[in-house]
């Protein structure tokens, strides 16, 4: 069970959003990547935001490049999980690649400020300051095995290979 | 469908379902998990070193796509400040180790060298850069993903992939003069949206396609991902075959298009015959108008390039329209070939000659600006009229400017009057 705070955001949020393009030369130092986390949407995100806080947004979260370190600073933020109503394609791979949850929810009803518990296995996300209860999609079975092990490279390191069947 | 031996049934498959079978080795169709050989893996200098870091990671020790494997340095080439000239070290080193492909400084764009070098119809590729779609126009299923999964294949040399659903794009009619196959992707993004085609490929047919050269069905196919996509496709043909022979390698073509009988999710049809000039506005690709819905906006810069529009055709049209004239005093046109062949095809036939006369520059071959790296990154309030993919905010390299989408004709003429302006009154 994860519990935190929300910092919601709109939709087709990029992740030029996530992590601007002009840090580029800061990508194989993550740790000051990860300070400009969302900068070009709120310049005070990376400082304000807490361990085990969680990103809510709208439509087609993560759109735009393949650039893994987009959810690799989200993680390095401490940040529990994404909640949206959609993900982008390469982002949602590439989140659950490197172990940081997505959560598939209606978020209309999300504020920041907002104290949630999410209940990945079950697929429930709950407001607690407004007492409501809201159902996940849950994820494909493939990606739940491969976020069970830690993210894809603890998947190869634990089997050698693929082992995404029971 | 046709049955056979009342037992056996073959479905009738699109072109994504037949490429997943045969690397798969299994009948598969939409909605399937399959782990799929790789027949060529690309990576670019902003994501390579993770991926890099990823594999010392697994601790695998073993590289079976290695040989299949490019690292293209082009997206910061040459290299604009010390820690990317260590990463392309890093780089440079770890692709000689596995003893891996690597396209240097000068070479150009990964997914122009792709398509120009390397990729085949019926290939399934996979690329750590968003912009791996651009040789589904070669008939083959190219795709974006994360450093970590082009690791693994790159280990391995297989990943897994869900197949998936197709959706039909069916374009005809005849384009327009000063209407560009930029325009079309552009009017396609409109229709579908940003996300109306997440997790599915593009299949583009009709007569229009039939009658696009390679250059066009590469942007077409460069902004798939843009709609959300995982692959945009065109089934290969006699273009493809003619293009194949130019590239000096006539011995890779195919013919791969889907059965007769596919099923598709949905389909877009689409008439070009009215089609006007388009332009994509801030800070969204889906935001589209016609271009004289924007005339008139100054542009501080213009940007000619990029895998979506820096080909040779895409500079042809460019020069003719800058041909005699002058930039405008108040904008700078940029242009980066998209290859080393681009360039050199460009410079033979007078192209770059005549660029530089207008008053524009030319950087060398590779991404250029369009990632806001180096080579023409925009000041605050500044406006960028480009012939990229994507206008999204900061995109560019800084969060408080404006970038609008354009084909290279519109972009050209933009450039002699120095506001967006319609290519229409620049052409014969």
């Amino acid at each position: 069970m994860m519990k935190g705070r929300a910092w919601k955001f709109g939709d087709n949020i990029t992740t030029d959003h996530i992590i601007p393009g002009r840090y580029y030369h800061l990508r194989s130092n993550p740790d000051l990547l990860a300070q400009h986390l969302m900068e070009d949407t709120d310049p005070e995100f990376a400082s304000k935001v807490q361990p085990g806080d969680f990103i809510v947004a709208g439509r087609n979260f993560g759109m735009g490049s393949s650039r893994e370190h987009a959810p690799l600073v989200i993680k390095l933020n401490d940040i529990s999980a994404v909640l949206a109503k959609s993900f982008a394609r390469i982002f949602y791979r590439n989140a659950i690649n490197v172990g940081l949850p997505l959560v598939i929810v209606d978020t209309s009803d999300i504020e920041t400020g907002d104290q949630l518990e999410v209940d990945l296995k079950k697929g429930i996300v709950r407001v607690l300051n407004k007492d409501i209860e809201l159902k996940a999609t849950p994820l494909p079975e493939v990606m739940l095995r491969i976020l069970d092990d830690g993210g894809l490279v603890n998947h190869i390191r634990k089997y050698g290979d693929f082992k995404l069947e029971g | 469908m046709t049955e056979i031996n009342c037992q056996v049934i073959i479905v009738d498959k699109t072109i994504s379902e037949k490429i997943f079978s045969e690397k798969s080795g299994k009948e598969t169709s939409a909605g399937d998990i399959v782990i799929a050989r790789v027949d060529r893996i690309g990576l670019q200098d902003g994501t390579s070193p993770l991926a890099i870091r990823q594999m010392i990671k697994m601790g695998l020790n073993k590289f079976e796509g290695a040989e299949k494997t490019i690292f293209f340095i082009d997206h910061a080439s040459p290299s604009p400040r010390k820690e990317l000239s260590n990463d392309h070290k890093f780089i440079r080193d770890f692709a000689k180790k596995i003893g891996a492909g690597i396209s240097d400084v000068g070479n150009g764009i990964f997914h122009q060298r792709m398509a120009e070098s390397f990729v085949k119809p019926g290939d399934l590729v996979v690329g750590a850069d968003s912009h791996t779609c651009t040789y589904g126009a070669l008939g083959a299923f190219s795709t974006g993903m994360g450093s970590t999964d082009v690791a693994i294949a790159i280990m391995l040399g297989k990943t897994w992939f869900r197949v998936p659903e197709t959706i039909r794009v069916e374009v005809n009619g005849t384009l327009p003069n000063g209407v560009f196959p930029k325009d079309v992707m552009l009017a396609i993004v409109r229709e579908i949206r940003s996300d109306g085609a997440t997790y599915k490929a593009l299949e583009f047919v009709g007569d229009a396609i039939d009658n696009m050269s390679m250059d066009g069905r590469l942007t077409l196919c460069n902004m798939a991902i843009e709609t959300g996509a995982k692959a945009g496709i065109v089934p290969s043909d006699h273009v493809t075959k003619k293009f194949l022979a130019e590239m000096g390698r006539p011995e890779d073509f195919k013919e791969i298009r889907a059965d007769e009988g596919a099923e598709y999710e949905w389909e877009l049809n689409l008439d070009v015959s009215d089609l006007p000039p388009l332009v994509a506005k801030p800070h969204e690709v889906d935001n589209v108008v016609a271009v004289e819905k924007v005339e008139g906006t100054h542009v501080d810069q213009v940007f000619i390039g990029t895998c979506t529009n820096g080909r040779l055709s895409d500079i042809e049209i460019a020069a003719e329209i800058l041909k005699g004239q002058k930039v405008h005093p108040e904008t700078r046109l940029i242009v980066n070939p998209a290859s080393k062949q681009t360039y050199l095809q460009a410079m033979k036939k007078g192209f770059i000659e005549i660029i530089m006369e207008a008053g524009g520059v030319v950087n060398p071959p590779g991404c250029g600006p369009c990632v806001g790296i180096h080579q023409g990154v925009l000041g605050d309030e500044e406006v960028c009229i480009s012939t990229q993919n994507r206008n999204f905010k900061g995109r560019m390299g800084n969060p408080n400017s404006y970038i609008y989408l354009a084909s290279p004709a519109t972009c050209a003429a933009s450039a002699i009057k120095g506001e967006i302006t319609d290519p229409r009154g620049f052409l014969k």
